[in-house]
């Protein structure tokens, strides 16, 4: 009798966890479909959008890639994505094995001088390194987009990417040594290996930050031909009179599908990049 | 007999030869390639202020502004910021001062100085012990022998050059100048190179603290930027929690299924989907408000986020809007503590008759909260500065005329951005940055001032 009520008020509990989880689930996808739905639809406007369109259609695609400048958006923000994730990965690994594995006057001070600058608001420093691109001609150029995209994220970067070299027992790079390796050899062939799930986590935020990235790309670049995704997305849709939501349908599905993507198979590095960034202040 | 003259000559001597000349100690050392470099470094400085000033031509006297180079020019532009703007003439503008670019050349001229100064004490320092081994021990190293250790010593520093020359350049130079900005009257209304900038102390701080509107936006931005930051972060956390804790029951099937719904907010760029919720929820052509009047829950149109009467309702759809995009991190997060706690804590807690409440709050949450708890931290520091859920979404709206420039959800980093970026008060915005830096970097220190971290510093 007792047994019984236990399993009754079981299947109670299990139906409502069930309930819950389905409700959730729809919260989380009725957007997602929203978007994706109006991205085929064949009215261009905003009132007329829906999660299932009338007549469905790929015109908003076509027009996408043909009438507007989006391809070359895209071209951009891919250059400036590849860039950044080369040379940020490259310079900061090179930074956090000189700070895990040597001793050196001022090791001290440089650490904590990157935990300050870490503090600081990047959008402080934009301003300034908008007047410093006009001295220096790097305005409106993608090269000056990438100097400051890696430098934005280097002392995060460092401080992770140091800490988790500092897990790694120097025992490795002390046999590589008697082995007669170089240092030089030793970072390529034992800590780059190594430290590859960090590196992943390090390759792919630098890689999705300038799909993201929104102020930078605003004060520093200036003409059509130059701008990037985000900046493009931003216009399509805060100017309400052109009525061309659907076709920001279509760039926001183009935007989102790859680096979601990405972010789901490689979930495991990210969520654990994150945690340690986190343990590190 | 000239040798034991030299190990005799005493160490103040070799330290004034080379605080003097660059180099000079070096000599009287016999380290000759050594003497020579430190000669060049020293004598390669003049040359750049020799060359790049005007030192020819004097007519009317020596002046900074006419006359002086990389160095003194950067100094004197530094501190007057210019005393003659360019003005409109028949041919275009006239020759005079740019306060901005006076001030960021001041600035790499103050920082060069800064790295040349180094140098100098290097030299005298080195000098002086290098004489302090010879008379000790007899031994006259040579320059080679030296660069020899120099350059083992060496590897850090080089690989880290590009580090250090991103930062110094990218970074806090920017920073520098961005503080500096903060104490001048660098406005729309003081645009250069037509118009010059000056120095103005505190005033800027005064203003923000003195006059009214804009003390009154300040503290009106400032709290709710703080209700936000904590609101949000606790939301996120405890939805994710609750979601991660459902998924693990062992109750529920295909974990892996729910799991990767719930994790989509996560993967898609929050920008996209900030646009997109914007879109939803847009008060004229928008679904959401069209659905509501279909059904005959209300009466006409509800604009979420425009609304100066109802503040609380665009508040509260950003906090909730911010809830959709950031639980599923904190779910992912928390799904992978819970799998490593040890399932004997809890059949040790059934034995002793625990309920699964109890179980939950003396077990599970203690134990994920101990994990979890610096992660809090940052997530409460980044929605502090979250940017881009508040100007894509709401835009900082619904407008507050009692504001200065500032919307009733604007957080402080949007209003910064709009001080500057649409309004042009340079100066005001650089005085926002510094105190936002002020409160996070407070913020973080007193929390980091706990973990390992940085006792190993």
């Amino acid at each position: 009798m007792n047994n019984k009520r236990k399993s009754h008020s079981g299947k109670w509990k299990t139906a409502l966890i069930y309930l819950e989880l389905i409700v959730m689930a729809l919260v989380i996808i009725y957007p997602v479909i929203w978007i994706v739905g109006s991205s085929f639809g064949s009215s261009k406007g905003l009132a007329n959008a829906s999660a299932i369109p009338a007549n469905p259609t790929l015109q908003n695609f076509k027009d996408l890639l043909t009438k507007t400048d989006f391809p070359l958006w895209y071209m951009n923000t891919l250059k400036v994505a590849f860039a950044n994730m080369f040379f940020g990965v490259l310079i900061s690994t090179l930074g956090a094995y000189a700070f895990s594995r040597f001793k050196f006057k001022g090791k001290r001070a440089g650490l904590l001088s990157i935990l300050i600058l870490q503090m600081f608001p990047t959008f402080l420093t934009a301003i300034a390194v908008y007047m410093l691109f006009l001295n220096f001609g790097l305005l409106n150029s993608l090269t000056g987009l990438i100097v400051v995209g890696v430098a934005a994220q280097l002392p995060y970067n460092l401080w992770l990417l140091k800490g988790y070299l500092d897990g790694i027992s120097p025992s490795f790079d002390e046999a590589a040594l008697i082995d007669g390796a170089s240092r030089t050899q030793i970072f390529v062939r034992v800590i780059l290996p190594l430290a590859s799930p960090m590196l992943t986590f390090v390759a792919v935020t630098q890689f999705a930050a300038p799909w993201m990235d929104f102020i930078l790309p605003k004060l520093l670049i200036s003409s059509e031909e130059k701008k990037t995704v985000a900046i493009g997305l931003f216009s399509m849709i805060s100017d309400e009179t052109r009525n061309e939501f659907t076709l920001f349908a279509a760039g926001a599905v183009l935007v989102a599908v790859p680096i979601a993507a990405l972010y789901i198979a490689l979930q495991k590095y990210l969520i654990n990049g994150l945690t340690a960034g986190g343990d590190k202040g | 007999m000239n040798e034991q003259a030299d190990r005799r000559a005493p160490l103040w001597i070799v330290g004034i030869f080379s605080s003097v000349i660059w180099g000079a100690g070096q000599l009287l050392n016999k380290q000759f390639l050594k003497g020579f470099i430190f000669f060049c470094i020293f004598a390669g400085s003049i040359a750049v202020e020799i060359l790049t000033g005007n030192y020819g031509s004097m007519p009317h006297g020596f002046s900074l502004r006419e006359n002086g180079g990389f160095f003194l020019k950067g100094v004197w532009g530094l501190v007057t910021l210019g005393t003659q703007p360019r003005k409109m003439g028949i041919t275009g503008l006239t020759e005079g001062d740019h306060s901005i670019v006076l001030m960021v050349n001041g600035i790499i001229a103050v920082m060069v100085i800064a790295i040349l100064l180094f140098f100098y004490i290097w030299n005298i320092r080195d000098a002086v012990n290098g004489r302090k081994r010879i008379i000790q021990t007899g031994v006259w190293q040579t320059s080679t022998e030296y660069f020899k250790k120099l350059w083992e010593s060496m590897y850090a520093y080089i690989v880290l050059s590009p580090s250090i020359l991103l930062l110094l350049f990218v970074s806090l130079l920017p920073i520098v100048f961005g503080v500096l900005i903060a104490f001048t009257d660098y406005t729309r209304n003081n645009i250069p190179p037509t118009k010059l900038i000056h120095w103005v102390g505190l005033d800027n701080f005064i203003t923000v603290t003195q006059v009214f509107s804009w003390m009154h936006t300040f503290l009106g931005v400032l709290s709710w930027t703080i209700v936000w930051a904590i609101l949000a972060t606790v939301t996120t956390y405890f939805l994710g929690f609750f979601q991660a804790v459902l998924i693990n029951s062992p109750r529920v099937k295909f974990k892996k299924l729910w799991r990767s719904i719930y994790i989509l907010p996560w993967a898609i760029p929050g920008m996209v989907s900030a646009l997109v919720f914007k879109s939803m929820f847009n008060g004229q052509f928008g679904p959401v408000s069209q659905f509501l009047v279909d059904i005959g829950l209300t009466s006409e149109r509800i604009f979420w986020f425009t609304d100066p009467s109802n503040t609380t309702l665009a508040r509260v759809m950003a906090l909730i809007i911010n809830l959709w995009l950031g639980f599923p991190y904190f779910m992912a997060l928390i799904g992978g503590t819970l799998t490593n706690i040890s399932d004997s804590y809890y059949e040790a807690a059934r034995i002793d008759g625990a309920t699964s409440g109890q179980m939950f709050w003396k077990i599970t949450f203690p134990i994920v909260y101990k994990a979890t708890a610096p992660l809090l931290t940052m997530s409460f520091v980044s929605n502090f500065n979250n940017f881009g859920v508040i100007y894509f979404l709401t835009g900082g709206g619904p407008a507050n005329p009692n504001y200065n420039f500032a919307g009733s959800t604007d957080l402080l980093i949007t209003w910064l951005y709009k001080l500057t970026l649409d309004n042009r008060l340079y100066n005001m915005g650089a005085v926002m940055s510094i105190i936002v830096f002020f409160i996070v970097g407070t913020f973080s220190l007193w929390n980091l001032r706990k973990s390992k971290t940085f006792e190993e510093l």
